[in-house]
């Protein structure tokens, strides 16, 4: 799990060369100091230290989010050099409102694969819910946030059925949804008959707010700069309330000045994407929604026992089983996340093209979201990775489509590029596993 | 001298259990009262770890019943068995090798604060727990899969420790451990039974077993072979239990060795 990477560092005078696992001395009711193995290599103070526990990293696998990160800058770098607009402030705002609706699949994927199973239909339910919504409000007249409801709700709905398939009679999740790709689509294609496409009024309900022309306080310049300081201020009550309780209960805490390292890398790079945003139009609303249900799943999953219960079963079925877990209800329910995920998404796209058509969520959505949520970082494996890849990836993806689109390259070449990205992605997770297992971290 | 209580915190009447074409347990009895150290012993494939996984809750019985401090109860998954106040360490370790030292040590009990995991408080408790093992341990942070065997068995035990069980079930805990963890664990065991807990070890090593068992069960081809109070007991008779023969491999062995010894 992300907290195993955290230095930690002691107070107490003579154990600060030798490392890490002691206990604050200050603390009189400090728990029993650990028998410290000293063959355990532990990080030296300073910025040497962080020099050689980076580099002992690299090579043990663990590469985080490194790749991603050096991925999106050469992506970048390379469109900017063919095309100057593309880091334009409006291109770059583009890009952050089309991610978002991929973005949702993603996340509901990353539960999936966090189990070591896959979601073959999340494309083909985010297609089924718009035209569910559209056939809702424009057929017969449903008001259009309880249509969204119920939209949402089939999906939980659907990914349950998938779930019940592979928990309860046994069949590979893999093949439960390529049954649920194809079925559900066709189900869509119906639903549309031949009209094939269904238009869906703007200017009222979620379609408008997910839409390209709705933004976070009606594109007030003080939003996006309110959003960001929300974000850093959270980040800050976090870490150094944690680290208030850690110090307070006698355990190893992360040192100040590395909180806030963190927190400043945090706030420059939300202070930067919000300026440029203000730049161009503003925050969209589709964008804080992505956001904001990052931010909640993350808690989810790090932070409730429901989190730990899908990370376990992802780990070791049997000893899930044993420790009492419901392996059945943490499948099922996590299928469902991933078919509610998927129709939110779907939304998303209804929001981007104010229609539903015999197209959403067809193509390469299922494609882009998986290659999203595995070049985020998410192990294919299971029981690695976090939802924070969902948006990293994204941004690689997004990146890539729309800077191919900027370049006026044909659908053929997109594909296939994305398919290169994704495999290329697919490799750096299976050798960093096996470098992982070789440095025993996996 | 130990107090065994009347009632026993465990009872299992005709017991069986079996796999497709392998009846692997047949009529099983046993007793452990509270305070008591009761060793299970038997050859390989005699279903020692069978037996321990219906009473956890693993396997659950075809035929038989399980009786709670004097009462029928029916054990179908680990839950119900945990429920009751049964802690398992079991010879296959069972851990999750994603998570870390804490994570797998309060797997599905975790401490909450607010309703949210309680990281903190479980991390303390888990430091201060080892440290009463005096368990080598490099970090209760780093993920099980960067441990050593020896270090997962005793993660194992001390996982079963945690919350307040009535009968600590231990299958093989020594078998990947070095001397002086040994000697640990065995000194837990005593310490559990003068708390009063109810203890089933399961053990192939003789020494041990004379050195901290009250009782020993004999198990043979999934059935009773005998129960014997450890005080009136030679290591002769048990390992009669055991191989079904006074004319046994072992027995044979020793006779060669003294004849042998004799020329
Ligand atoms: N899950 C299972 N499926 C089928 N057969 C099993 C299973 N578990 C155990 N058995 C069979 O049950 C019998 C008893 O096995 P068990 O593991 O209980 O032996 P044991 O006494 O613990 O042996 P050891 O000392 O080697 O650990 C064996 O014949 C084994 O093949
Ligand atoms: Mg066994």
């Amino acid at each position: 799990m992300s907290d195993t990477s955290k230095t930690v560092k002691s107070d107490s005078g003579p154990e600060k060369a030798a490392g890490t696992t002691t206990t604050p001395a200050e603390d009189p009711t400090a728990a029993g100091v650990l028998v410290t193995d000293p063959r355990l290599l532990v990080r030296e103070e300073g910025l040497k230290g962080y020099v050689t526990e980076f580099k002992r990293k690299v090579k043990g696998g663990e590469l985080g989010s490194l790749p991603v990160v050096v991925g999106l800058i050469i992506i970048w770098a390379i469109f900017q050099f063919k095309n100057d607009r593309f880091l334009s402030a409006d291109n770059l705002s583009d890009i952050t409102f089309f991610m978002s609706a991929t973005g949702m699949l993603a996340i509901g994927l990353v539960f999936v694969l966090l189990l070591g199973e896959i979601d073959l239909s999340v494309g083909s339910v985010s297609g089924l819910s718009s035209t569910l919504f559209a056939v809702w409000v424009v057929e017969h007249g449903l008001n259009p946030w309880l249509a969204l409801v119920l939209a949402v709700i089939s999906g939980v709905l659907v990914g349950a059925l998938h779930g019940w398939f592979f928990a309860k009679i046994g069949v590979p999740a893999f093949v439960v949804t390529l049954a649920g790709f194809l079925g559900w689509n066709g189900l869509m294609l119906w639903l549309l008959g031949s009209s094939g496409t269904i238009n869906i009024p703007s200017d009222e309900g979620p379609v408008k707010l997910l839409g390209q022309s709705s933004f976070f306080m009606d594109q007030a310049i003080i939003g996006a700069y309110l959003l960001a300081g929300l974000g850093v201020l959270l980040s800050l009550i976090g870490n150094f309330g944690e680290q208030r309780r850690r110090k307070a209960a006698g355990v190893p805490y992360r040192p100040t000045g590395e909180i806030l390292v963190r927190v400043g890398l945090l706030a420059l790079a939300a202070f930067v994407a919000a300026a440029v945003l203000n730049n161009a139009q503003g925050v969209s609303n589709a964008l804080v929604i992505f956001l904001a249900a990052l931010v909640i799943t993350d808690f989810v999953l790090r932070r409730t026992t429901y989190g730990r219960k899908v990370f376990a079963v992802g780990g070791g079925i049997e000893a899930a089983r044993r420790a009492g877990i419901s392996v059945p209800f943490v499948r099922i329910s996590v299928f469902a996340i991933s078919g509610g995920f998927a129709a939110i998404g779907g939304m998303f796209f209804a929001g981007q093209t104010a229609s539903a058509t015999l197209s959403a969520g067809g193509g390469n959505t299922l494609m882009l979201a998986i290659a999203a949520a595995v070049i985020g970082g998410t192990s294919l494996f299971g029981g690695r990775g976090s939802v924070w890849s969902a948006l990293l990836g994204m941004l690689v993806i997004q990146s890539i489509t729309t800077g191919l689109n900027l370049l006026n390259m044909n659908t053929s070449i997109q594909y296939m590029i994305t398919g290169g990205v994704l495999l290329g992605a697919v490799v750096i997770d299976s050798v960093s596993r096996r470098s992982q297992k070789a440095a025993g971290r996996a | 001298m130990v107090h065994v209580s009347a009632t026993p915190v465990l009872a299992l009447r005709g017991v069986s259990k079996r796999f497709g074409a392998v009846q692997a347990l047949t009529d099983v009895d046993l007793e452990v009262h509270a305070g008591e150290v009761v060793a299970l012993v038997g050859d390989n494939g005699a279903g020692k770890s069978t037996l321990v996984k219906t009473i956890a809750g693993v396997h659950p019985i075809d035929d038989g019943v399980i009786e709670w401090e004097g009462k029928p109860v029916t054990i179908t998954k680990p839950h119900d068995a945990q429920g009751l106040g049964v802690a398992t360490v079991y010879q296959d370790l069972a851990l999750c090798n994603n998570l870390d030292v804490v994570g797998n040590l309060y797997l599905g009990r975790e401490l909450l604060h607010r309703g949210v995991i309680d990281e903190v408080t479980m991390e303390k408790k888990a430091r201060e727990l080892l440290s009463t093992l005096s368990i080598r341990i490099p970090s209760v942070r780093i993920p099980i899969a960067s441990l050593s065997g020896g270090q997962r068995q005793v993660v194992a035990i001390a996982r079963a420790l945690i919350g307040e069980p009535k009968l600590v079930i231990l299958d093989e805990p020594t078998a990947a451990l070095g001397v002086e963890q040994t000697a640990q664990v065995l000194d837990l065991v005593e310490r559990l039974r003068e708390r009063g807990l109810a203890v089933i070890l399961i053990s192939h090593n003789m020494a041990d077993v004379k050195a901290v068992a009250d009782t020993v069960a004999v198990l043979r081809l999934g059935k009773n072979n005998g129960s014997f109070p450890v005080k009136d007991t030679t290591h002769e008779e048990i390992i009669a239990a055991i191989t079904g023969a006074t004319d046994n491999a072992v027995t044979r062995r020793a006779g060669r060795r003294s004849a042998e010894a004799a020329k």
